[in-house]
C-alpha cells in the first residue's frame, strides 16, 4: 500500500528528523507556504569559515515535506556551494521526472527514497518545498552558484 | 435506507471504475460532484440536434437554441421557487459572488463621478460588510478587495468550538451595507440560521447575501422563505457540468445594479459614446452564454426533481448520523465541526492524531477512496481551530453506509501504517 511513495527512509526521516532549527549566523531566510494545503518552511542559510554551506529548518507538514527538509539538510550541510547545486538540481530533476528517472544514489543518497514521488502530482509540491526555501535563501544571501538558482523555477 | 442507491449508482458511469486497483468510493462531492448519463446527455443531445447562438440570428437553429437555454433557466428557476427573470447565469458560484461584489464597486465608483446610481450599493468610509469567519474563499476575498476600493470595513461573526457561529458577537449595525453569510459550511458541515441572520441585516437596512453552493444540492430550498436578497451555487456540485453557476437575486434588486461584465448581448442601446443596458438577467450575460451547460444542468435539477430533493436531504442525514458515529468511534480521531446531526450538513472535516491529512489522504487514495484534504478554501477555519488543514469526506446521494465503512476502514489503514493505533483505556 503506497510503499512507491512511503519508502522506508522517508518514514524515518519523517520520526526523527535530522538537523537543526537554528544556526549562529544566518545570511538569509526563506518561508515558503504550499497554498493548498497550507505546508509551511522556514530555511536558514549560513557559511562556515571555510565556505561551506550550513542550513537550518522549521516547518509543519506532512511526512513527504517533512522527511524531505530532513533529507535535504543531511545532503547539503558542509557541502561547497558547487557541490550543492549539483544535488539540488539532480533532486529538481528526480521531481520532475514523473517517475521516469532512475536516480543517482551516488549523488542524491536518501534523496533517491523521492523517485516514487514523482509520480504523485500533488506531492510533488510536498518534496520540493523545503528545497525551494534553500534556493531562495541562498539567492537572496548571495551564497549561490549559477546552476542552485535553478530550484527557483516553479 | 431511503433511496435506492444501488439503481442511483446505476446511472453515474463514473462510479463503476476502479482506482489504484481497487472500486472507486467516491466521497468528495463537496469540492464536485459525479454526472449521470442525463445530463451527459443532454448536453449532447443540444449539440447534436440545436446548436446555434441564442439570442442572435433568425434562422430555426437559433431559436431552437434560444428556446433550450430559456426553457432551461425555468427549470433551474423552478427548482427553488424563484421567477425565471431572477436567476442569471454565471461560470460558477465564485463569478455569482464577484458579479454582486462588483455591482458595488462600481456603482461606489460611479457614483464618485456624478453618475446616478442606488444609493443602496454605494460604500464608501463608514459602511461595513459582514461575513463570518467560516467563509468559503470565494465569499471572502470578493468582500476584502470592496472594502479596500471603497473604504469600508469588513467585520465578522465568530465560530464557537463546536463550529456553529457564534450569534452573541452579532457585527450587524446600522452602517453594515450588507450581510454576506454561507448557508451551510463547506469544511464545517455546520447550516447556518439562514432567516435570522436575514432578518438582522433587513432590520438594518442592510442587503443579505448567502452562498447556497453546499445547500441547493442537498435540500428543499424555498428561496423567498429564506429572506435572502441574492444567493448562487454552482451547477458542477448538484450533478450538474462545470462552467455553469447560478446567482439568484430579487429582480428589482438586478435591476438597480450597474452590470459586471459588458459588452454583446446585455445592452438595450448603443451609440459611439453612450449605452443603455437591457433588464436582468440579459444584463449580466455579456457574450454567448454557456447553452449546453444550462441544459445539462436543467436535466441534473429534473433528475434530482424526480428523486426528490426531501429525500435526497434525509438520506444524507443518515449517511451523516452514520458517518459521525463511525468516527466518533475511532481513537484517535477529531471531529473538527458540529457533532450531531441538528442543523448539520454531510461535509464532515476531521483530524487524525499524529498523520498529517495530506498522509491520511493519501493512504485513502490508495485503498480507492476519494476524499478532500487541505483548508479546503476556508483557510481561516483552520487557523481557528488551529490545525493546518483536516481530511473531509463528503457524500452525496450516491453514496450509501458501506462507502462510509470503507472510507473508516482505510482510516485505520493509515493509522496502522503511521503506527499511530492509540492504545484503548481498558
Ligand atoms: C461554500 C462554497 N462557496 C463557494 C464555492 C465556490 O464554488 P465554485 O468554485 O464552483 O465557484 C464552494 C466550492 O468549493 C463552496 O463550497
Amino acid at each position: 500500500m503506497s510503499e512507491d511513495l512511503y519508502q522506508e527512509i522517508i518514514l524515518d526521516h519523517y520520526k526523527n528528523p535530522r538537523g537543526v532549527a537554528a544556526i549562529d549566523y544566518p545570511l538569509a531566510d526563506s518561508h515558503q507556504v504550499n497554498p493548498t494545503c497550507g505546508d509551511e518552511v522556514t530555511v536558514w542559510v549560513g557559511q562556515d569559515t571555510e565556505g561551506r554551506l550550513q542550513i537550518a529548518y522549521q516547518g509543519q507538514g506532512c511526512s513527504i515535506s517533512q522527511a524531505s527538509s530532513s533529507v535535504m539538510s543531511e545532503l547539503l550541510v558542509g557541502k561547497t556551494p558547487e557541490e550543492a547545486a549539483k544535488i539540488q538540481t539532480a533532486f529538481l530533476e528526480l521531481m520532475q521526472s514523473k517517475g521516469l528517472l532512475d536516480p543517482d544514489e551516488e549523488v542524491l543518497e536518501d534523496a533517491v527514497a523521492f523517485a516514487g514521488v514523482s509520480r504523485y502530482p500533488a506531492r510533488i509540491k510536498c518534496a520540493l518545498i523545503s528545497w525551494m526555501a534553500l534556493a531562495d535563501a541562498q539567492i537572496k544571501s548571495g551564497l549561490t552558484s549559477d546552476s542552485a538558482s535553478l530550484g527557483r523555477k516553479e | 435506507m431511503s433511496l435506492d442507491v444501488a439503481s442511483i449508482r446505476a446511472d453515474f458511469p463514473i462510479l463503476s471504475r476502479e482506482v489504484r486497483g481497487m472500486p472507486l468510493v467516491y466521497l468528495d462531492s463537496g469540492a464536485t460532484s459525479q454526472k449521470p448519463s442525463v445530463v451527459l446527455d443532454a448536453e449532447r443531445h443540444f449539440y447534436e440536434t440545436s446548436n446555434a447562438a441564442v439570442h442572435r440570428g433568425a434562422h430555426a437553429l437559433a431559436e431552437e437554441a434560444t428556446d433550450a437555454y430559456e426553457s432551461a433557466r425555468s427549470i433551474i428557476a423552478g427548482f427553488i421557487g424563484a421567477s425565471p427573470n431572477e436567476i442569471v447565469f454565471t461560470k460558477n458560484a465564485t463569478e455569482a459572488i464577484n458579479l454582486v461584489a462588483y455591482a458595488f464597486s462600481n456603482a461606489s465608483a460611479k457614483y464618485r463621478h456624478g453618475h446616478d446610481v442606488d444609493s443602496r450599493f454605494v460604500l464608501g468610509p463608514g459602511d461595513n460588510i459582514v461575513v463570518t469567519e467560516m467563509e468559503h474563499h470565494a465569499n471572502l476575498i470578493p468582500w476584502q478587495e470592496l472594502c479596500a476600493k471603497t473604504g469600508a470595513e469588513l467585520k465578522w461573526f465568530g465560530i464557537t468550538q463546536e463550529g456553529r457561529l457564534d450569534l452573541e458577537t452579532d457585527p450587524i449595525d446600522h452602517n453594515t451595507k450588507l450581510v454576506a453569510v454561507v448557508h451551510q459550511s463547506n469544511i464545517l458541515g455546520t447550516i447556518n440560521p439562514i432567516q435570522e441572520l436575514m432578518r438582522r441585516a433587513h432590520e438594518n437596512g442592510a442587503l443579505g447575501l448567502v452562498d447556497m453552493c453546499q445547500s441547493v444540492p442537498h435540500m428543499p430550498i424555498d428561496i423567498h422563505a429564506t429572506g435572502a436578497d441574492f444567493a448562487m451555487w454552482s451547477g458542477h456540485k448538484m450533478l450538474g457540468p462545470t462552467g455553469i453557476g447560478i446567482l439568484w437575486g430579487k429582480h428589482e434588486l438586478l435591476n438597480s445594479m450597474p452590470p459586471f461584465l459588458t459588452g454583446g448581448s446585455m445592452i438595450e442601446m448603443v451609440t459611439m459614446d453612450h449605452t443603455t443596458y437591457a433588464a436582468a438577467p440579459a444584463r449580466f450575460e455579456a457574450g454567448v452564454p454557456m447553452v449546453a451547460q444550462a441544459v445539462g444542468l436543467a436535466a441534473a435539477v429534473q433528475y434530482l426533481e424526480t428523486i426528490g430533493m426531501e429525500n435526497v436531504e434525509r438520506h444524507e442525514q443518515a449517511l451523516t448520523e452514520y458517518l459521525l458515529q463511525s468516527l466518533r468511534d475511532l481513537p484517535g480521531v477529531n471531529i473538527i465541526g458540529p457533532d450531531s446531526t441538528l442543523d448539520r450538513g454531510s461535509a464532515v472535516s476531521f483530524t487524525v492524531d499524529g498523520i498529517h491529512p495530506h498522509d491520511v489522504g493519501h493512504i485513502m487514495d490508495s485503498q480507492g477512496v476519494a476524499v478532500r484534504v487541505g483548508h479546503h478554501c476556508a483557510w481561516p477555519v483552520c487557523r481557528r481551530f488551529d490545525i493546518p488543514a483536516t481530511t473531509r469526506i463528503s457524500p452525496y446521494l450516491y453514496n450509501d453506509f458501506a462507502d462510509i465503512d470503507a472510507a473508516v476502514n482505510s482510516i485505520v489503514k493509515a493509522q496502522e501504517f503511521f503506527g499511530v493505533v492509540p492504545e484503548v483505556a481498558g
